[in-house]
């Protein structure tokens, strides 16, 4: 019997084709990797020419009006109001601080490792009290600035990031009755969770600045701002409540009948067996989730507060500027507003790998 | 203290403490809220609906004049957000399926930039993008009064894109049932001719044949006579242009917004969808000879799609609750509408209950259609 013959040689599978054969490999290949080319070098030649040789680094609006490129001046005229807004000039350094002091603690605070109970006291017991004397004033030889003139990055901050923390322990409430054995207290639950989801964020900021003053008794009034951030933490809860629920549902049934074979109490088990591990479990959602609440908190701006897109649009209206430097404006917004979402996509893949490979 | 030890009581008293603290909170809140719309004269109920409208609305997808009632204004106002939103999750569907699959790409470049692409979109508020929209067709249109004829009686400016409009002498209503006719036999024919060619192998001019059934009725009609047709041509005058089709640049602005934004999170659903089959189906259509676009669409695609369809649900669901941000750049829709109402005649309370139901009413009509697709397209396992 003649021996088989092997035509092609065995080797190990080739693992990675060349990059010079991924762009070129075949024709239709070959045709993808033209038209990208020219489609990004039409991109880059655009944007040199605005941003870097057609435009105006130096002068007044007048000048701005008689070049075709992007204005820098405008920036730097109104870089100040568009980050803080109306707050009183000689005391932006107090939001700039608040500012500071917020992002540091919170890069802090996203090590994984430094995740404590001490934490979040620090957070409740000393930051947040800090930051909002920071902004409000009042007291410590500061003078007080009424919350009608905060405004900008900072207001945007607050917002989303305020609206999220106090809708997380609202949220979890939600979940967990969502989860109840008792028919009533579900079906509130679901009814609050469905009607809030399936109506649009803007809704609820008007039933907030529209709705809410009939509802108090005379005489009492709720500043426009919290009655907002209070319309969004209301948002929240709902969003939040959806994404526990998951996490609630990926704990396993036998941790709950381990912690009644115990003989532990409902709270005991959830507080102590249930949620610790149900929440780790959607930290990354959550994350994305704030992503998404951080843009979201643009909407004030439908209703009339002063938040970094609003103040941005306002810098924009100003007379001296009016209809110079739109594109400006609204491209630095979108930088800003970028940064930031993509710095908090990057740590929400980074969480997702960290649990990944420490946990489970 | 016993009974308090008993499961059964505490589910019972805790049941109903949370329903009595809602009564009580709804009670007082309605008290509240009588009393203060007693004090400010406010009137309650809802026959405001009927009184006249008296505002005009700019875009209108139904009919509708200054002289119709309240209702008939809420009513356009919803015809153009399920205008808006319907062609923007169509339109952003397309898209981002072809964004999605060109980030399955194995070239590098065009993998890339398709990131890129819905990087931009993910990161950027919606919100922001539709001012921008919006600013760019307004600084980058001429003024009315220089408006551009880009056509005979077609003209480009800064209010719009106006185009000459079909109006109909007679025949309107045959050819309604000319196309519902066509698109009824086309599907059918169509759905014949696959079902043979599954059962002998045999290709057949389904395809050709349903073409000519879509188009033929109409067709038909147009050349006995049934119908009749005269174009209403636009005048362009000192400050505006008057009669012909208007397509505003607030409603372009929120569709391409729009658009975008469903097409960035589609092509997301996508990727995750082509990345969750298994690598055997790949390498057996690899195995078969076929080439790696025709095992995306033949095999991958089909298969990927299927598991789409709960993620779609939510975008779909998404955008038309976004299509309410239309109130910033002024595109007439329910929320506008609504606003305008309440400006007008003071009823909030009533004019929020109505768009929030509506809202409410329809997402849960969009849930139940997508719930009612995927059980039809779902994998039947045996």
């Amino acid at each position: 019997m003649a021996e088989l013959q092997l035509s092609v040689p065995l080797g190990p599978p080739r693992r990675a084709r060349p990059w010079i054969k991924n762009l070129f490999g075949t024709p239709g290949n070959a045709l993808i990797t033209m038209f990208c080319v020219l489609a990004l070098a039409l991109l880059a030649k655009i944007a040199i020419g605005w941003l870097l040789i057609d435009a105006v680094f130096t002068g007044t609006p007048a000048d701005c009006k008689v070049g075709s490129g992007a204005c820098w001046p405008f920036l730097g005229a109104k870089l100040r109001y568009m980050i803080f807004g109306f707050y009183p000039y000689e005391e932006q350094w107090r939001p700039f601080a608040a500012l500071l002091l917020f992002l540091g603690a919170a890069l802090v605070s996203m090590v994984p490792r430094l995740w404590s109970r001490g934490l979040l006291l620090a957070w409740l017991v000393v930051l947040i009290p800090a930051l909002y004397i920071l902004m409000a004033g009042g007291v410590l030889g500061l003078s007080a600035v009424p919350s009608s003139k905060w405004g900008g990055l900072p207001l945007s901050f607050m917002l989303s990031f305020i609206g999220l923390a106090a809708a997380m322990p609202l949220g979890i409430a939600l979940a967990l009755a969502r989860q109840s054995d008792l028919p009533a207290i579900r079906v509130l639950a679901i009814s609050f969770i469905e009607i809030v989801r399936g109506v649009p964020l803007i809704s609820l900021l008007f039933l907030a600045t529209v709705m809410l003053p009939l509802f108090m008794p005379e005489g009492v009034t709720i500043d426009k701002l919290l009655r907002a951030q209070v319309a969004i933490i209301l948002f929240a809860a709902a969003y939040i409540a959806e994404i526990v629920r998951g996490g609630l549902q990926a704990v396993p049934k036998g941790q709950i009948e381990a912690g009644n074979a115990l003989g532990l109490h409902y709270w005991l088990i959830m507080r102590k067996i249930v949620l610790p591990q149900a929440l780790k479990k959607v930290i990354p959602p959550l994350v994305s989730l704030f992503i998404g609440f951080f843009q979201d908190t643009t909407l004030v701006t439908i209703i009339g507060l002063l938040d970094f897109l609003d103040t941005v649009r306002s810098a924009l209206r100003d007379p001296d500027w009016q209809g110079i430097a739109v594109l400006e404006g609204y491209l630095f917004a979108a930088f800003v507003y970028f940064t930031f979402s993509a710095l908090m996509g990057a740590y929400s893949r980074f969480l997702e790998r960290y649990y990944r490979t420490t946990h489970d | 203290m016993t009974l308090f030890y008993d499961k059964r009581f505490r589910a019972w008293f805790y049941q109903f403490c949370a329903v009595g603290i809602v009564l009580i909170a709804g009670w007082l809140m309605f008290a509240t809220v009588s009393d203060n719309l007693a004090k400010q004269n406010i009137a309650t109920g809802f026959g405001y609906l009927d009184r006249q409208a008296g505002f005009i609305i700019s875009e209108t997808t139904i009919p509708y004049q200054e002289t119709d009632t309240i209702g008939r204004a809420l009513l356009v106002g919803i015809a153009n957000t399920v205008k808006v939103s319907l062609l923007a999750a169509i339109l952003g569907t397309i898209i981002g399926l072809l964004v999605g699959i060109g980030r399955m790409s194995r070239n590098p470049l065009l993998q890339r930039l398709m990131l890129s692409y819905v990087e931009a979109l993910r990161n950027v508020p919606l919100l922001l993008y539709l001012f921008l929209w919006y600013a760019i067709l307004l600084v980058a249109l001429p003024p009315v009064k220089e408006a551009l004829e880009l056509a005979p009686h077609v003209y480009l400016s800064n209010s719009g894109l106006v185009l000459p409009s079909l109006t109909f002498e007679k025949g309107a209503v045959f050819l309604r049932w000319a196309v519902i006719l066509g698109i009824i036999a086309a599907f059918f024919i169509r759905r014949t001719a696959l079902h043979r060619r599954v059962e002998t192998g045999q290709p057949n001019h389904g395809g050709l044949v349903a073409f000519f059934a879509l188009v033929g009725p109409v067709l038909a009609l147009v050349l006995l006579g049934g119908v009749a047709i005269t174009w209403e041509v636009p005048e362009a005058g000192r400050f505006r242009i008057t009669g012909g089709l208007h397509i505003r640049p607030e409603f372009v602005a929120l569709l391409v917004g729009l658009s975008l934004s469903v097409s960035a999170s589609v092509a997301e659903i996508v990727r995750a969808g082509i990345q969750a089959i298994n690598k055997g189906q790949w390498e057996a259509a690899a195995a078969l000879g076929l080439q790696r676009g025709r095992v995306m669409r033949l095999v991958i695609l089909p298969q990927a799609l299927r598991l789409m369809v709960p993620p779609l649900t939510n975008i779909y669901l998404t955008v038309f609750k976004n299509s309410s941000l239309a109130i910033a750049i002024g595109y007439p829709d329910l929320v506008m509408v609504s606003n305008t109402v309440m400006n007008q005649t003071g009823q909030a309370i009533e004019t929020i209950a109505i768009f929030m139901a509506v809202y409410l009413g329809l997402s849960v009509a969009i849930s139940l259609f997508m719930n009612w697709y995927n059980g039809r397209v779902a994998l039947t396992e045996r």
